[in-house]
C-alpha cells in the first residue's frame, strides 16, 4: 500500500515569515517549535517500528548466521552454513515452487470469483444487501477454524461430504479429498475461495460504487455493447481497487501456512509442503532456530524484491 | 492465503514473527548460559522421600494422547493433599513445539510429562531437574519400568520416572471373528495369521474391514510397526541411534504385509490419509477385525464391543510391543521441587498404581504390581502387562524430526513401502540415517 505524503499544515498553523523573524529564539519554547513537535508525533510510531520491527530484525538476522539450537541457545557463529543447509535441503525448491503455483492459482481464482460477485451485488435491488452479507459471512470466520471445519468436512472417515456423496450415489466408495497432491491442493484452494471471496468482493464493490454513473450514461448514449462497458470504463476505473487485491492476495498467499498446517500438514508425500511451513518445521520440528532464521530472511528479501516489482509493474501501467 | 490485512499484515505478521523469534532467542540465551540450573530445584537433599505437601500450587503439562491418564492421576492427588495441580493438556502434535518455546522463555511449568522418546531431547538440554537421589531412596525404585528410566538416564543421572506406559497390542472384534467363522480365542500369533484373520472378516462385506493403520502418520508406523520387525528378532536401529537398519529383510517382509492390505482394500478407508489424529476412532466403531491400537485406549472402549486384546507378532511368530507413553519430571527451573516430587512419589506408589491406574484398565509403572485385583479381574490387562518385558523404547536424540515430523524421511520410507511399490525402501532408509546422524 502506498503511504500518501501528509496533507500540508492548515494556513492558519503557519506563521507568516516576517513574523516568525522578529520573534526572539527564547519566546518560542524548544518543545512548542514544529520540528520537535513533529518529531514527539512520530516518536510512538519510531519506537514501536524500532522495537518491534528493527530490532528482531537485526536479531534473526545474527540469528540466521548462527549456530542456535531452540533448546540449547547461542553456540556462536556458523555462517553462512544455515543458508547453505536451507538451500540444499531436499523440500526447499519443490516447497518454493508449490508456494508460487499456489499463489498464482488461488490469485486467479479468488479475484475472479470476487469480481464476478462484486458486480452482481453492486446494484441497489431487493436482496443485494442479503447476498453481500452472505457472500462476506465466512471471512468473518478465522482462517485456522475454517480450515478445521473443512478438514472434519473433509474427513473419509468421519466427515458428512464424502458419505452424502455416497448416499446420492455419485460414488462408490468414499472420497479422500486430501489423499493424492492434486485433489488436496484443489481442496485448500477451495477452502481459501470460500473463505475470503466474500472479503475481495467488499474491496471490489467500494471500487465499483466510486465509480460516477455518469460515465455508464454517457456510453451508454454512445451505443456501446455490455462488454465494451465492461472493458472500456469499468475495468480501468476499477484498477486501484483491483491492485490492492493482487497485492494483499499475492502477499497473503506467498506466506499460507494456517489452511496447510490444519488441512495437509504438508502432504501427501510432501506435496503441499509451503515455504512458511519450512520454516515452522526448522524451528519446531528440528529444533533449529538458526536456520529457520535463515529462511526468514531469504523468504523477507524475495517479498521485498517482489512487492518492489509489483508497485513498479502498476505505476507502470497508472503511467501508461 | 494467510492475510487478510495485506502489506499491514505482512508487516505485523514479521513483526509478530520477529518479536516472536527475539523473545525465543533472548531467553534461550538466558537459558543456555544458566547451566548450573539443571539441577537448581532437585538437588536430592530433601531427607523425606515423599517430598512436601505444603498447599502449593503447581503447574503441570501433559500431551492429548495421555490425557485420560494424567486426569485421573491428578484428580486423585488433588482430592487427597494439600498441594493443587493445575493440568494443561496440550495438543499432541504441537506439544514438542511448546515444550521448546517454554523452555527458551524460562515458563516452563513445576512437572511436564513428555512423549518417553523426546525425552533424551530434553535431558541433553538441561530442561529438567535430577532426580537421582529421590528416586533412588524409593523403596521400590528396582521396580519403576525400566525402559522409561533408561530414557531419561543422562550422564548417570535421572531425570525422569514413568507417568503413563502405552503399549501397543492388538485389539480384534471377537463379534466380528464369531461372524467370520474364526476362533476369538484365537488371537494371531503371527503376522500371516493376522493377514489371513484381517482378510477373513474383510470378507464379510458390509462396511466391515479387515484392518486399519494410520498411513500418513509416522508416529503411528514406529508405534505399531516396529513390534512386528522386533518380534522377529531384528532390530530397527543402531545402540546409539544414529544408523537406521529398516531396510532389514524382515522390514521389508512387514511392509510387503501392509502393502498388500493396501492393494487388496483389507483396510478401512481413510488409512491413506490417516494423520494419527483419527487413528483410533476407527476401532471402537465395531466395524475393523483387527489393528494395532495403543494399549491406553482399553478403558475408552464401548462397554458392549465384544474385544480380545493380544500381542503385535511378527513375520513367523514372536512378540513384542513398542513401551511407549508418558515419562515425567520436575523442570529444572521449577521452585516447588519438593513439593512437585510428592506427586511423582505418591503416583507412583501402591495406592495411585493399583487404585487410579490399574482401576482404569491402564498399565502399571512398576512391574511389582503387574499383577493385581484389577488385572485379576480383566485377563486383557494381565496380557498387555507381561509385554512389558517383551517390548522395547527405542532411543534416538533426533528421534522427533526423523520419525514424527510429518515431511520427515520416515514418513516418505512408510508411504513409499506400503502405498507405492516398495522398490525405493533401501534408498529411503539411506534418509532415514542421515537424519538420525544431522
Amino acid at each position: 500500500m502506498q503511504v500518501k505524503a501528509p496533507d500540508r499544515a492548515p494556513a492558519e498553523h503557519r506563521a507568516p515569515p516576517e513574523h516568525r523573524a522578529r520573534r526572539s529564539p527564547t519566546s518560542t519554547p524548544l518543545w512548542r517549535s514544529r520540528k520537535v513537535q513533529g518529531l514527539a508525533y512520530a516518536a510512538p510510531t519510531a519506537l514501536f517500528v524500532a522495537v518491534f520491527f528493527l530490532l528482531p530484525l537485526l536479531l534473526v538476522g545474527q540469528m540466521s548466521l548462527s549456530d542456535w539450537p531452540l533448546l540449547a541457545g547461542d553456540r556462536g557463529g556458523n555462517a553462512p552454513e544455515n543458508y547453505t543447509d536451507v538451500t540444499d535441503s531436499p523440500l526447499f525448491w519443490p516447497a518454493v515452487r508449490f508456494t508460487l503455483l499456489y499463489t498464482v492459482i488461488v490469485t486467479v481464482v479468488l479475484l475472479g470469483l470476487a469480481l464476478l460477485l462484486a458486480l452482481l451485488v453492486q446494484e441497489s435491488r431487493p436482496g443485494a444487501g442479503f447476498f453481500r452479507t452472505v457472500y462476506f459471512l465466512p471471512g468473518a470466520l478465522g482462517l485456522a477454524s475454517a480450515s478445521l471445519l473443512f478438514w472434519g468436512l473433509y474427513s473419509p472417515t468421519t466427515g458428512p461430504l464424502s458419505r452424502t456423496l455416497e448416499k446420492l450415489g455419485l460414488v462408490d466408495e468414499p472420497v479422500s479429498f486430501l489423499g493424492t497432491p492434486t485433489s488436496a491442493l484443489l481442496s485448500t484452494v477451495f477452502l481459501v475461495v470460500w473463505k475470503f471471496a466474500g472479503f475481495y468482493m467488499l474491496i471490489l464493490l467500494v471500487g465499483l460504487q466510486r465509480i460516477p454513473h455518469e460515465v455508464y450514461e454517457a456510453a451508454r448514449m454512445d451505443g456501446a455493447s455490455r462488454a465494451q462497458i465492461f472493458r472500456g470504463i469499468t475495468l480501468p476505473l476499477l484498477r486501484p481497487s483491483l491492485a490492492l487485491s493482487l497485492l494483499l492476495c499475492v502477499t497473503g498467499s506467498l506466506l499460507a501456512f494456517d489452511q496447510f498446517f490444519v488441512l495437509t500438514k504438508g502432504g501427501p508425500d510432501n506435496s503441499t509442503v509451503t515455504i512458511v511451513q519450512l520454516i515452522y518445521r526448522e524451528a519446531f520440528q528440528r529444533l533449529n532456530l538458526g536456520t529457520a532464521a535463515a529462511l526468514s530472511i531469504i523468504v523477507l528479501a524475495a517479498l521485498l524484491l517482489l512487492n518492489v516489482l509489483q508497485f513498479r509493474g502498476l505505476r507502470h501501467a497508472d503511467e501508461s | 492465503m494467510g492475510s487478510t490485512t495485506g502489506p499491514r499484515g505482512r508487516v505485523r505478521r514479521l513483526v509478530t514473527g520477529a518479536v516472536a523469534l527475539l523473545a525465543a532467542a533472548s531467553l534461550v540465551t538466558a537459558c543456555g548460559s544458566g547451566d548450573g540450573g539443571s539441577d537448581g530445584g532437585g538437588d536430592g537433599r530433601a531427607a523425606d522421600a515423599n517430598g512436601v505437601d505444603d498447599g502449593t500450587t503447581l503447574t503441570m503439562w501433559t500431551r492429548a494422547a495421555t490425557r485420560p491418564q494424567s486426569e485421573a492421576l491428578v484428580k486423585a492427588y488433588n482430592a487427597s493433599h494439600k498441594n493443587k495441580i493445575e493440568l494443561t493438556v496440550i495438543p499432541t502434535d504441537d506439544y514438542q513445539a511448546k515444550v521448546g518455546a517454554a523452555a527458551g522463555s524460562r515458563d516452563l511449568p513445576d512437572l511436564f510429562a513428555s512423549d518417553v522418546v523426546f525425552v533424551p531431547n530434553y535431558t541433553t538440554s538441561g530442561l529438567f531437574a535430577d532426580l537421582s537421589e529421590r528416586v533412588d531412596a524409593l523403596p521400590f525404585a528396582e521396580h519403576l519400568a525400566q525402559s522409561h528410566i533408561k530414557a531419561g538416564t543422562y550422564e548417570g543421572k535421572k531425570y525422569v520416572v514413568p507417568h503413563t506406559l502405552d503399549l501397543s497390542v492388538l485389539f480384534y472384534n471377537k463379534e466380528l471373528y464369531r461372524q467370520a467363522e474364526l476362533d476369538p480365542a484365537k488371537p494371531p500369533t503371527t503376522l500371516e495369521e493376522w493377514d489371513r484373520h484381517a482378510r477373513a472378516v474383510d470378507a464379510l462385506g458390509g462396511g466391515v474391514d479387515g484392518t486399519f493403520f494410520g498411513g500418513s502418520c509416522g508416529g503411528c508406523g514406529v508405534f505399531t510397526w516396529w513390534p512386528s520387525i522386533w518380534a522377529a528378532g531384528e532390530d530397527v536401529l543402531n545402540k546409539e541411534g544414529t544408523e537406521a537398519e529398516l531396510d532389514s529383510a524382515t522390514a521389508k517382509k512387514v511392509y510387503e504385509t501392509y502393502r498388500g492390505w493396501v492393494k487388496d482394500d483389507i483396510a478401512a478407508p481413510g488409512a491413506r490419509d490417516e494423520t494419527g489424529t483419527t487413528w483410533t476412532g476407527v476401532f471402537p466403531k465395531g466395524k475393523v477385525g483387527v489393528m494395532p491400537m495403543p494399549s491406553t485406549t482399553l478403558g475408552l472402549m464401548p462397554k458392549d464391543l465384544d474385544l480380545g486384546v493380544a500381542p503385535i507378532p511378527g513375520p513367523g511368530g514372536g512378540k513384542s510391543t513398542f513401551v511407549g507413553g508418558d515419562a515425567i519430571g520436575i523442570a529444572a527451573t521449577s521452585k516447588s521441587a519438593d513439593q512437585a516430587w510428592n506427586f511423582l512419589a505418591w503416583s507412583l506408589g501402591d495406592a495411585a498404581q493399583v487404585d487410579v491406574v490399574a482401576a482404569h484398565k491402564d498399565v502399571v509403572a512398576r512391574t511389582d504390581l503387574a499383577s493385581n485385583k484389577h488385572s485379576a479381574a480383566d485377563p486383557r490387562l494381565v496380557t498387555i502387562n507381561q509385554l512389558v518385558a517383551d517390548g522395547r523404547t527405542p532411543y534416538a536424540l533426533k528421534f522427533g524430526q526423523t520419525f514424527n515430523d510429518p515431511n520427515g524421511p520416515w514418513l516418505t520410507l512408510m508411504r513409499n513401502a506400503v502405498f507405492g511399490d516398495g522398490a525405493s525402501v533401501d534408498k529411503d532408509n539411506k534418509a532415514v540415517t542421515a537424519s538420525l546422524a544431522d
